[in-house]
């Protein structure tokens, strides 16, 4: 064989690199033992897979947010690569939320010295405000995450995510066995991207495991862990539609907006976030719609429980899920009629060669503030701390025929409408409306809009008249104080840098 | 107004205000602010708190207030009923209020 | 007449309430110092609502306030209270007899003297909630030119009556209601139905403000927000009443310019009842 390959390479030099076939298995020696070839990947521990995935200091961990408030996967492998020494880690999540606060001691330790994410809450958002970290953490939109994995620019080494169930080959799902989270869009991304993929499993059952959303050509190494997640946290029921009159009110002026919105026909298509007064706006849309006859072709998200009764009922025909928000919707998705999971990168990268948020006609979303330019914060709360999560906001609000924020106009003291908000993730020119309890603004990009919701009889006023009733009632607000540093930069779903966060001053 | 006791008024619920008055000990009004938006109202809270002492003519009285994100009126209002209990005042000057 | 449907509730000393009710657009807003206040409480939510009825945020809304009764230590301070910061209405709970309503007009009078309002511009809503009440509501109704409603509170009248809400029809509140009511028209001033107590009950909550606006009432005394658009939508005007309506009036125009005393649409004469009640039945719709 050597003197055929010797051969080739004299008549086509450039391809003297070609190697001669040296034994069916000499390139995966696992196919010459039985027990190798079936059972290769399983790990007997975390710290064995850990091992084994090759992971040295200064490397790129990666995990996924699908598990909710009831993630126990992030908390385990980051505390067992601190035991195990590791070092000058790269933090690269789709989100964290409160129950990740205990990484603020890898912070400090200095086990992960910087951090990739779309939102950070709690005390890891308090920390970092206040300089733990030696970089800027880096605020990416779930859109802009993709972007950022195929420019190069985060390299995943190791990916660590945590599955619901998968056999031994990898064939993993998050909407099957005991500790179900529904769709795994944000995982299905690090599973292509990453270099090495370790599943974490709540079980492992027989091959071939399917339906599977990480296929088992995509997984490195699997281990099977007793506690992935909190199942009372992660399986919540659907959030009940609030209760308070205030944000039922704004959920209701919301629908309103929407059906005279010029975009309420039938086949429209629609998202909605997961704040309580977008969750009351779906139902209440969904009302309209049961009284019109007007049906969605489409909904996307970000899918609750209210989203998977309006579609269970026929007025939603097909519900494209990235995440699923509580139990209700990861049923429906299990139960797979017309509920489709989808990867990040389908969802909203604007770079990928089709994102579903550009086929979307209306989303309510929330904001934290709005400002007389209609860009949004949705990340610093309102005393400058990190707090909060750019999620997919920016990415549907510039796609969007129409975005739709809701927020009461003051929340306890403090103005929802502000002269320039604190941090920008979503620039004014992708927001269309914003509802309030009182009143309702329409950006001066669309005049027509305003003029169909004013003859609709809604309280249509213009931003500097809400900003103005907003300081009417609180009072001017003193601007926030920040030193110099910065400690986060939130950057576009394209990848640019939109904002920065600079480090809170606690001096008097 | 003269203080000659302690009193309380108003509550920690949200939006609301609790307001503690009782005798100054050195003379002088001395106003201690908790808030969860001491920074960017809390100047303002002060500046509230202190111009509904004066129109009362309290010149001397230890003020402690913990605010759950109260509108003036509300600060207004919870300051004077403090310290009217806190005075054992019977009679109101509307013209003050 | 100004619409008066929803007549919303807020217990004078609940600080986030007071802070936010304004948003929710009832016709009118009650400051409640009475039952909603427990005695201790009483001087500061008095503050309280000062502070609101003086608020910016409440300019563009009636304001009323329920105050104590006159012969308890507070009913007085509430009236100087609510007159001196220039609430619309005062509600007087109790009422038993014209007299009541007689005493109170005098107090007004004083209060507005005093501090420089103009006499007779502070309006005042009878509470009837005894038997006593009911029987003279004819009397009570017209004791005042202040008055502009009066308001059945049904759950201290059926414990007088010794009696108890049955659900349905309601019968044990039906003279009472009839009661109130012609005492109301005959002294041509409104009148608003009980409260209504479970509001999670929003059903059952209907089924009371259909008996109630059938029999005639203008509106109903609500105790959360989240009955006032159920109730604003069941007051408004169906499709085919708003057209009806609308004929009426152009009818009744035409008339004028071409000089004709009545007219007559579709079979019916359109005298000024008429022409009034589709008013009020257009204004209800645009207020919807």
């Amino acid at each position: 064989m050597t003197e055929l390959v010797e051969e080739l390479a004299r008549q086509v030099p450039d391809l003297r690199k070609l190697q001669a076939f040296a034994g069916a298995a000499a390139h995966t020696p696992y196919l010459a033992d039985p027990q190798a070839k079936l059972h290769r990947k399983l790990c007997v521990s975390l710290e064995d897979a850990i091992r084994r995935s090759g992971l040295r200091d200064g490397m790129t961990i990666s995990f996924h947010h699908a598990f909710r408030e009831g993630d126990k996967v992030i908390n385990q492998v980051v505390n067992k690569l601190a035991e195990m020494g590791f070092k000058d880690l790269t933090l690269a999540t789709s989100s964290l939320l409160n129950c990740h606060d205990p990484l603020v001691e890898h912070f400090k330790s200095g086990v992960i010295t910087q951090v990739y994410t779309s939102g950070l809450r709690g005390k890891i958002g308090e920390a970092i405000s206040r300089g733990v970290l030696p970089r800027p953490v880096q605020i990416h939109s779930h859109g802009g995450r993709v972007n950022l994995l195929q420019s190069g620019e985060l390299k995943i080494d190791v990916a660590f995510l945590g599955v619901s169930c998968c056999d031994e080959f990898g064939n993993a799902s998050g909407s099957q066995g005991k500790l179900i989270c529904g769709a795994l869009g944000y995982a299905k991304v690090d599973a292509q991207y990453a270099r090495s993929v370790v599943l974490l499993t709540a079980e492992l059952v027989p091959f071939p495991n399917h339906p599977a959303s990480i296929s088992q050509d995509q997984v490195d190494l699997i281990v099977h862990l007793d506690d992935v997640g909190d199942p009372t946290l992660i399986s919540k029921g659907a959030a009940r539609t609030t209760k308070n009159p205030r944000e039922l009110l704004i959920a209701s002026l919301a629908a309103d907006v929407v059906e005279h919105s010029g975009h309420f026909r039938d086949g429209f298509s629609m998202q909605t976030g997961s704040g309580a007064s977008s969750i009351a706006a779906t139902r209440f849309l969904g009302e309209k719609m049961a009284e019109t006859g007007i049906t969605a072709s489409f909904a996307l998200g970000g899918i609750t429980g209210g989203i998977a009764e309006l579609h269970a009922k026929g007025l939603i025909k097909t519900v494209i899920d990235v995440q699923s928000f509580d139990s209700d919707a990861a049923e429906s998705l299990r139960l797979g009629q017309a509920h489709i999971e989808i990867s990040a990168n389908e969802y909203a990268n604007p770079t990928s060669k089709g994102a579903y948020v550009d086929r979307i006609d209306v989303v309510i979303l929330a904001a934290l503030e709005i400002d007389l330019g209609f860009n949004v914060n949705v990340i610093t709360g309102s005393d400058g701390v990190l707090r909060g999560a750019s999620g997919g906001h920016c990415d549907v609000a510039a796609a969007a025929n129409l975005a739709i924020v809701v927020a009461p106009l003051v929340r306890g003291r403090l103005p929802t409408v502000v002269s320039k908000v604190t941090t920008v993730v979503t620039p004014g020119e992708s927001i269309g409306v914003l509802v309030t309890d009182q009143g309702i603004a329409v950006n001066s990009k669309h005049p027509e809009l305003a003029k169909r919701l004013l003859d609709a009889g809604l309280p249509v006023v213009g931003i500097e008249e809400l900003h103005r009733r907003a300081i009417a009632l609180t009072g001017e607000p003193e601007p926030l104080k920040f030193l110099d540093r910065i400690v986060g930069l939130i950057r576009y779903r394209d990848g640019t840098v939109i904002d920065v966060v600079r480090q809170v001053d606690e001096r008097e | 107004m003269e203080i000659v006791k302690n009193a309380i008024a108003g509550t920690l619920e949200s939006s609301d205000v609790l307001v503690k008055v009782s005798p100054s000990q050195d003379g002088t009004v001395t106003l201690h602010i908790q808030s969860e938006v001491i920074k960017q109202f809390g100047k303002q809270i002060r500046a509230t708190v202190m111009q509904t002492l004066e129109a009362l003519s309290v010149s001397a009285a230890t003020i402690v207030v913990s605010d759950k994100g109260a509108l003036d009126c509300v600060i207004r209002a919870r300051v004077q009923a403090a310290v009217l209990r806190a005075a054992d005042a019977q009679d109101l000057d509307w013209n003050v209020l | 007449m100004k619409l008066r449907r929803s007549m919303l509730f807020v217990p004078g000393d609940a600080a986030g309430m007071v802070s936010t009710s304004f948003v929710f657009k009832p016709d009118t807003i009650m400051f409640d110092l009475e039952d909603a206040v427990s005695p201790r409480e009483k001087d500061s939510a008095r503050l309280l609502v000062y502070q609101a009825l003086r608020h910016p945020a409440y300019r563009d809304i009636e304001t009323a306030v329920r105050i104590n009764e006159l012969d308890t230590e507070y009913g007085p301070k509430d009236l100087e209270m609510a007159v001196r910061g220039g609430a619309d209405l005062i509600r007087l709970p109790k009422t038993e007899t014209a007299a009541d309503i007689e005493l109170l007009d005098r107090h007004i009078t004083r209060i507005e003297q005093a501090c420089g309002r103009p006499i007779g511009q502070t309006r005042v809503i009878a509470a009837i909630e005894s038997a006593s009440g009911v029987v003279n509501a004819v009397s009570i109704t017209r004791a005042s030119p202040r008055m502009i409603a009066v308001a059945l509170a049904g759950f201290d009248y059926l414990v007088d009556m010794q009696s108890e809400r049955s659900g349905g029809s309601e019968p044990e509140l039906f003279y009472a209601r009839a009661a109130v009511l012609h005492a109301a028209r005959a002294a041509g001033i409104g009148a608003y139905d009980v409260a209504y107590g479970d509001v999670n009950d929003i059903g059952g909550f209907l089924r009371e403000v259909m008996i109630a606006k059938n029999l005639g009432f203008n509106g109903k005394s609500l105790i959360h927000p989240r009955q006032i658009q159920p109730l604003h939508k069941a007051y408004a005007p169906t499709r085919q009443e708003l057209a009806y309506a609308r004929r009426v009036i152009e009818a009744a125009e035409k008339a004028k310019r071409e000089g004709l005393g009545v007219t007559s649409l579709d079979g019916k004469m359109i005298d000024p009842p008429v022409i009034a009640h589709a008013e009020l039945v257009i204004r209800r719709a645009e207020a919807a």
